[in-house]
């Protein structure tokens, strides 16, 4: 008995000798979110990887903390860049998720902004509009839409200059408090960085959201169906295949936000259609099936006939 | 001497960790806190002034410790107190408050009295820092 206690004061109390990682990684639910991301978001392969290298990071952080190594708040703030539609704010609610877990932030829950609601309207309003946000997000994450906005180059007296000196401080002083992600289109954000040298310098996880490729759109289309108990028929999906291609190379292409709104538009042909042309009573198959037909009518190939001819 | 006013008022000052514990606590029981401050300490002067609005939408308690510095930057040499306001129906009424800051010196009361009819002894109490204008009470 008395050697055993001895023992134990020379480990220093609660100090563990040793810490296992990987029943750590399982323990803290870190598993559990890395696990769900791979499900259930489609490709992204880049920011998987990034997201899974943070975590191990983290993870090491708080091993060292726990055994009393020298350890310093890692900044957290990170930045997103990526055209529109590939999942950046799906990806920052994750985050927010996978830093609460593993303990970065106390509360976990995501606020996502843009400049409306940061820069004010006349002098003396933008100040106390900013701060009202950060407080809502102390103990979570800040999610910056289109931050770039904020800094309005051709106007020196624009209020979002305030906003922005207002969020390098907080992100400065309180890293405890709340981790901001800032998020954009890729060219934009980097000129918005090369103009704020102060973000560039306090944000240190810069992670890009490549496009998806066609067949990955097709799988997210197919995922986004299953969820509201829908399906293609087999000539749907190639005709879906289709339009996909063809939409790509069309102005305004947003990745899975157009793919959202085709589906949107091809559910409301197919009602019409089985309201128009159903001979009796319809079944749930056919409820829930979306044809060839109803895909096909789409803008977005006529469109595309139009081009080739001219 | 030392105001005694709102809860923990006889504890030690709490440090910094403590009113966060404690704010969060209120936080966490959804009643919305704010900040209010004084340099008129009598008991019955109830309604203090307030710093910003009532936080009814922060879930962490750093929102408010945030403001508590602002407010010590600009109001340190008076009382200031925190105020958790329980907004549910039934209720709607402060559920705790206490004070987070305090003047370095506080003078105390004046207890005075009144000889009116008969031997009748009418007795009331003011603050010495009251003799001041209001705002230079303190410091």
């Amino acid at each position: 008995m008395a050697e055993a206690a001895v023992k134990e004061l020379e480990d220093g109390g609660d100090i563990p000798a040793a810490i296992d990682l990987r029943a750590e990684y399982a323990e803290s639910g870190v598993k559990d979110v890395l696990e769900e991301l791979d499900r259930e978001l489609i490709g992204l392969k880049p920011v998987k990887q990034r997201i899974r290298e943070t975590a191990a990071l983290l993870l090491v952080e708080r091993a060292r903390r726990r055994l009393g190594l020298a350890h310093e708040t890692p900044t957290l703030h990170m930045s997103f860049s990526g055209n529109p539609g590939t999942g950046k704010t799906t990806v920052a609610l994750r985050m927010a998720d996978l830093l609460h877990r593993l303990g970065y932030i106390r509360k976990g829950h995501l606020v996502s902004v843009t400049r409306d609601d940061l820069v004010g309207q006349y002098i003396g309003h933008t100040a106390p509009k900013t701060k009202e946000i950060l407080k809502k997000a102390m103990g979570g994450v800040l999610f910056i839409d289109e931050a770039y906005y904020l800094y309005r180059q051709e106007n020196e007296r624009d209020y979002g200059q305030e906003a922005i000196e207002i969020l390098l401080q907080v992100m400065e002083n309180q890293r405890d408090d709340l981790v901001v992600i800032l998020a954009g289109y890729a060219d934009k954000m980097e000129k918005f960085f090369t103009s704020n040298p102060g973000f560039r310098s306090r944000i240190a996880h810069h992670i890009d959201f490549p496009d998806y490729t066609d067949d990955e759109l097709l799988q997210i289309a197919e995922i986004m169906l299953s969820k509201q108990n829908y399906h293609f028929d087999e000539k749907a999906r190639a005709v879906m295949a289709d339009y996909i291609a063809t939409r790509r190379r069309q102005p305004h292409f947003a990745n899975a936000r157009s793919i959202r709104n085709a589906l949107d538009r091809a559910r409301l042909r197919q009602a019409n259609r089985l309201f128009e042309t159903a001979p009796g009573p319809v079944d749930a198959e056919a409820l829930s099936t979306i044809g060839a037909e109803d895909l096909r009518v789409s803008r977005v190939f006529s469109k595309a006939k139009e081009e080739q001819a001219s | 001497m030392r105001i005694t006013q709102g809860a923990f008022s006889f504890l030690p000052d709490l440090t910094d960790e403590q009113i966060t514990k404690q704010v969060q606590y209120c936080i966490d029981n959804s009643w919305a806190v704010s900040l209010e401050f004084t340099d008129d300490p009598h008991p019955r002067n109830t309604y203090w002034e307030m710093w910003g609005h009532p936080m009814f939408d922060n879930p962490d308690a750093a929102a408010l410790m945030m403001e508590l510095k602002e407010c010590r930057k600009v109001y340190g040499d008076r009382y200031i107190r925190v105020v958790a306001f329980d907004a549910s129906h039934g209720w709607e009424s402060v559920k705790l408050s206490f004070i987070v800051n305090r003047p370095a010196n506080e003078p105390g009361f004046h207890l005075q009295r009144q000889e009116a009819a008969g031997r009748v002894i009418r007795y009331t109490t003011r603050p010495y820092a009251a003799d001041k204008p209001a705002g230079e009470r303190y410091g």
